[in-house]
């Protein structure tokens, strides 16, 4: 519970987070809310040697209307997304998602960037991502680029993003009209979800999952089962299909597998209806 | 003045834990302090070859670094780390000293301890310390201790360290199993549980080279009998010690030990003649303080036809850890007398056995044996009821002490004296406030729906055994120390009041109860009266805050202090008054002449006469300041009636509980506010162990839940809607008719929740469900239990 020394330095703004990256290579890590970081990093199962304060990059905390879609700052808190009138409305499951995660502390200091690009499989929000179909931005030395959810995450806490670059925004496309269901299944109220699934229905319908394989994905096989006119159960019978689910004491891969074709049964239920 | 005693008054202590002015160990800094760093076996048994300490000690900021070896030849401790309690004449108690050296019995045993001066560069250097193990088969679980195919101990040549029986009439015993209708039989496993304090353990211990003398802040329950057992296990004389709890978060019986730490903070600081500290982080403390429970229990129970028991025979294997800590042996001997729980039980038997395994040390944890004696006739209460086809509570009417009336002085099977009972009303206001026929209608109406959502309904019916302890008593079971308790009363010459207590707060609220007791007693304005506590150099003598002790010991010992004032007082107020003792009334803190209404004196005139000592009869002692020590000639039993209302998710196997209705007799109320905490927190504590928290290793011995993020502490979102309610039973242990309070929640809920599982998964054919009875296990059994139907129907 005690951290490896490390240096510190803050960034005044993406570029010289940027150039900070660029400098220190795999040696730097950037730190938002912290509250991915900091843990792994007293458990020391991280240890950079420089830890690069993006925190304070208020210009990167903002909830605008980009025409067909929001886009959200990287370094938006999830309290901000959580009450966000504009979310509320356009993209409502993402407010709602932004609820569930942990407690209120924790949701005024983590924030959607540092989650998305943590790319924990068990976390909410790359769910609600995954299941709108979002469009993440990241800038590097090079400039800026767009990169779909879809390819964003990539393995275990990974991402698609390079070791130079930095998330500066997420941009949400606006379905205020759509039937969307968030289904987290957890112990206590503060904790990330045994397995949860979002689910966003417009038109054709999203299924993204959480803690059901080594990254934040969707499942390929609900959404192929639904575009193919299997009914809501049906298409929940086949959740786990082609997933390996992580095992630990709150769930080994049959308990998963089945809550997941439960809480996909539910989260059909409610965003079809 | 009206009285204050039996009211909610609020918490004195909180003002200041409140806004943040309460200093805990980890506050307290003092200049050229150096930090512990605990190099610790990341084994759980194995022998160590060889400690590389130089690169640790080349590192910024590094005093020094000690291998256990190199502290035992430093001539540190004059004997191992005591254990107070050997509960037979031959058990096993290999030595236990702060730090290993040759081989280390469970992950977390401090192998070598780094100095240095800052927490985190201690932190660091005990990182580079290469320690090189020879592993050694690890006994991981109770299961490989009975096996005994490996060793925890080599040496001992076997894991068991004691057997214990308590069967008074081993005759009667088997005659009531062989004359019985009905005998139910019940598996039950008490997992271990980690305690989780809010405010992790810590020490300071700062050396006066020149003095002499070493003060220790630790954040401890028991900084009295700590006292006696560092100086008795270090050789320091006990009158150059000094033990200070400052503010202390929360105990629960975790900080009733003398640890390896407050040994080496005390001795190295001795040693190096500089300031020793250290905090526990929070994954290290599911390693460097002793876990609860750790049994598995065997019950039977025997009745006639119409379920009346017969006789109780429980037997149970009791995981003590790799080493005998301060009363390790002795938690499951203080449930021994309970497994005949509220009912009149003819015949009775209990055995223990106590065995070593390579993994943390276990010892008290709240309720400390009387939870685990409750849950398991609890649990085969509800199995008998089924057996004999009546409902729970009829069952318990059937067999409850006394045919459920109100009695006195009771002697039960295991032999104890019940000091007092009326349970039948305990248990009508409970079902009267869970509205119990309401509840079983629909229950079945979930049940004949084939709701996905099933209710259970859980019932426990506690009683348990604290007030510890009559000194005899604890004789009789070879318990080291004597179970009384010291109170003073000094009043000032200003007229306020120091109240010194002997037993020592850690979030019970004494300044505030003693308060009350104090008020009441002399007719003081309570926020006039000061209670000292926690400093053995301000309170010297103390046996502390364990055992739902407080109250019912040391509480007393303050209210008898007040008499003894009083009655000093009534003597110089007779003298000064020119009338005769016998002629004074003593009312709101003032000695009146009877007959003459304007002729008195206020207490605080007569404390002030007392300070000056001008005039005073012949021969008294200036000064209105008097000790009592307590030695209560009984235990105290509170019992209760706790209902436990779950909802049961079949899809998913998730356990909620929607209602919690707990009906507790604790005797005469001091504080109801602080009672009603008291429960609340108890409570908690039960359900979290019934359904979140439980440590699990694997087979090496290694922990898998240290930290909070898999051991499940249940925080206040997953607490219960808890309606309380009370039944006022005094006890005749103690002139003030009081019972402890602190544990009972703890002792009732448990088993409640499990009940009402159990209920609520009855149709399934599931009749037991182990602890923590967590979504993932409930929605297995209720799959097999399916799956097993079907099966068997089709063939
Ligand atoms: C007690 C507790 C409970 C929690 N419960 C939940 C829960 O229920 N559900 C849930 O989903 N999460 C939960 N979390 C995690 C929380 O949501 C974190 O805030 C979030 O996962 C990470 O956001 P952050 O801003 O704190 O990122 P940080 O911790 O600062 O960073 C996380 C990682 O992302 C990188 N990073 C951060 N920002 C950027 C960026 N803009 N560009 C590139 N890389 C970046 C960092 O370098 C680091 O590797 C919990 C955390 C705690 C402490």
């Amino acid at each position: 519970m005690i951290p490896a020394s490390f240096d510190y330095v803050e960034a005044e703004n993406a570029d010289a987070a940027i150039a900070a990256l660029t400098e220190h290579g795999d040696e730097a890590k950037l730190m938002a809310g912290g509250h991915s970081l900091i843990p792994l990093m007293k458990f020391r199962l991280t240890t950079p040697q420089v830890v690069v304060d993006i925190g304070r990059i208020n210009d990167l905390s903002y909830i605008n209307d980009g025409g067909d879609h929001i886009a959200i700052g990287a370094l938006t808190r999830h309290m901000a997304v959580e009450t966000s009138d504009v979310l509320k409305a356009q993209a409502p499951i993402l407010a709602h998602v932004a609820s569930h995660v942990g407690d209120p502390s924790v949701r005024h200091r983590g924030t959607l960037g540092g989650s998305l690009a943590h790319g924990d499989p068990a976390s909410d929000l790359p769910a609600a991502i995954l299941a709108l179909n979002a469009t993440l931005v990241a800038k590097g030395p090079n400039g800026q680029r767009e990169i779909s959810a879809s390819d964003f995450f990539t393995g275990f806490l990974e991402t698609a993003l390079a070791s130079d670059e930095m998330l500066t925004e997420i941009r949400v496309p606006k379905v205020p009209d759509a039937g969307w269901s968030y289904q987290k299944f957890n112990r206590r109220a503060q904790d990330w979800a045994i397995v949860g699934v979002a689910a966003v229905s417009n038109g054709s319908t999203n299924v993204a999952m959480v803690n059901m394989g080594h990254t934040p994905l969707r499942s390929a096989a609900v959404e192929a089962a639904l575009a193919g006119g299997a009914s809501a159960a049906d298409a929940a019978a086949v959740a786990a299909e082609g997933l390996t689910p992580p095992e630990d004491l709150n769930g080994d891969a049959e308990y998963r597998s089945h809550l997941a074709r439960v809480l996909v049964g539910r989260a059909l239920g409610e965003a079809m209806s | 003045m009206t009285a204050v005693m039996g009211t909610p008054m609020k918490r004195k202590e909180d003002p200041k834990l409140l806004t943040g002015e309460g200093k805990f160990v980890d506050d307290i800094h003092v200049h050229g302090e150096l930090w512990m760093g605990m190099v610790r076996s990341t084994m759980a048994h194995a022998k160590i070859n060889a400690i590389d300490t130089a690169e640790a000690a080349g590192m910024p900021g590094v005093h020094s670094v000690f291998t256990g070896t190199q502290l035992q030849e430093m001539g540190l401790w004059a004997a191992p780390l005591p254990c107070a309690w050997p509960v037979t004449e031959d058990m096993l108690n290999p030595p236990h000293f702060p730090t290993a050296s040759e081989v280390v019995h469970h992950v977390g045993d401090i192998v070598a301890v780094v100095l240095a001066d800052s927490r985190y560069r201690a932190a660091d250097a005990a990182e580079m310390v290469v320690v090189d193990y020879e592993p050694l088969p690890a006994v991981a679980s109770i299961e490989d201790a009975i096996a005994g195919e490996k060793l925890a101990h080599a040496g001992l040549g076997t894991n068991k360290a004691f057997h214990w029986p308590l069967i008074p009439d081993p005759d009667a015993l088997e005659a009531a199993f062989a004359n019985a209708t009905h005998v139910v039989k019940g598996e039950f496993v008490q997992q271990r549980l980690i305690p989780a304090a809010m405010e992790p353990r810590g020490v300071l211990a700062i050396p006066s080279p020149a003095g002499g003398d070493i003060t220790l802040y630790t954040s401890t329950q028991v900084p009295h009998i700590l006292k006696v057992m560092l100086a008795a296990t270090t050789g320091i004389s006990e009158s150059k010690l000094r033990i200070i709890a400052p503010a202390v978060g929360g105990g629960f019986g975790a900080k009733l030990n003398v640890n390896p730490d407050e040994s080496l903070a005390v001795t190295l600081a001795n040693k190096l003649s500089r300031p020793v500290r250290w905090t526990e982080t929070r994954s290290e403390a599911a390693f460097s303080t002793h876990q609860g429970r750790g049994q598995k229990q065997t019950m039977e129970i025997a009745a006639d036809e119409n379920g009346k028991i017969l006789g109780v025979r429980a037997h149970i294997d009791a995981d003590m850890g790799a080493y005998m800590m301060l009363i390790t042996p002795g938690v499951p001997l203080l449930g021994s007398f309970l497994y005949t729980g509220v009912y009149d039980v003819p015949a009775f038997g209990f055995t223990c056995d106590g065995y070593f395994t390579n993994l943390t040390p276990t010892d008290a944890y709240r309720g400390a044996g009387r939870p685990e004696a409750s849950y398991a006739i609890e649990r085969v209460m509800d199995m008998l009821s089924y057996e004999v086809g009546v409902t729970p509570e009829e069952i318990r009417r059937r067999n409850y002490l006394a045919g459920g009336g109100e009695f006195e002085n009771l002697e039960v099977a295991s032999t104890l004296v019940f000091d007092s009972g009326n349970y039948s009303p305990n248990l009508d206001m409970a079902l009267d406030m869970a509205k119990m026929a309401e509840l079983r209608a629909e229950q079945q109406r979930r049940r004949d729906a084939g709701d996905k959502k099933q209710l259970g309904i859980g019932l426990c019916t506690y009683v348990e055994i604290c007030g510890l302890a009559p000194s005899r008593a604890l004789a009789g079971l070879n318990y080291g120390a004597g179970g009384w308790e010291a109170g003073t009363v000094r009043l000032l010459p200003t007229g306020k009041v120091e109240v010194v207590s002997g037993s020592t707060p850690h979030g019970q609220g004494h300044e505030t109860a003693w308060s009350q007791i104090v008020a009441d007693k002399l007719g003081i304005d309570p926020a006039d009266i000061t209670v000292l506590h926690s400093d053995t150099a301000i309170s010297p003598l103390g046996m502390d805050t364990y055992g739902s002790r407080s109250l019912a010991v040391g509480g007393v010992a303050i209210a008898m202090a007040c008499d003894k004032v009083i009655d000093k007082a009534r003597l110089i107020a007779a003298h000064q008054l020119e009338a005769n003792p016998d002629d004074l009334d003593f009312e709101a803190g003032r000695f009146g002449v009877k007959g003459s209404p304007d002729k008195g004196l206020l207490i605080q005139e007569i404390a002030f006469g007392a300070f000056t000592a001008h005039n005073l009869p012949d021969g008294m002692e200036p000064n209105l300041n008097e000790q009592m020590i307590f030695d209560p000639p009984n235990f105290a039993f509170p019992f209760g009636t706790h209902v436990a209302v779950v909802e049961v998710d079949e899809d998913t196997g998730e356990t909620e509980l929607i209602d919690y209705i707990a009906i507790d007799d604790c005797g005469n109320h001091v504080n109801p506010l602080i009672i009603e905490g008291q429960v609340h927190g108890g409570i908690v504590q039960g359900v979290a162990q019934a359904l979140y928290e439980g440590a699990e290793y694997d087979a090496e011995g290694n922990c898998k839940n240290p930290s909070l993020m898999d051991y499940l502490v249940p925080s206040p979102t997953e607490v219960p809607n808890i309606q309380t309610g009370y039944t006022y039973t005094p006890s005749t242990s103690n002139p003030l008719g009081v019972k402890g309070v602190g544990e009972a929640g703890t002792i009732g809920s448990a088993a409640a929740v499990i009940n009402a599982i159990c209920d609520a998964l009855r149709p399934h054919g599931i009749t037991d469900m182990s602890m923590p009875a967590t979504p993932m296990k409930v929605w297995k059994a209720i799959n097999s239990a399916d799956s097993t139907a079907n099966n068997g129907g089709g063939q």
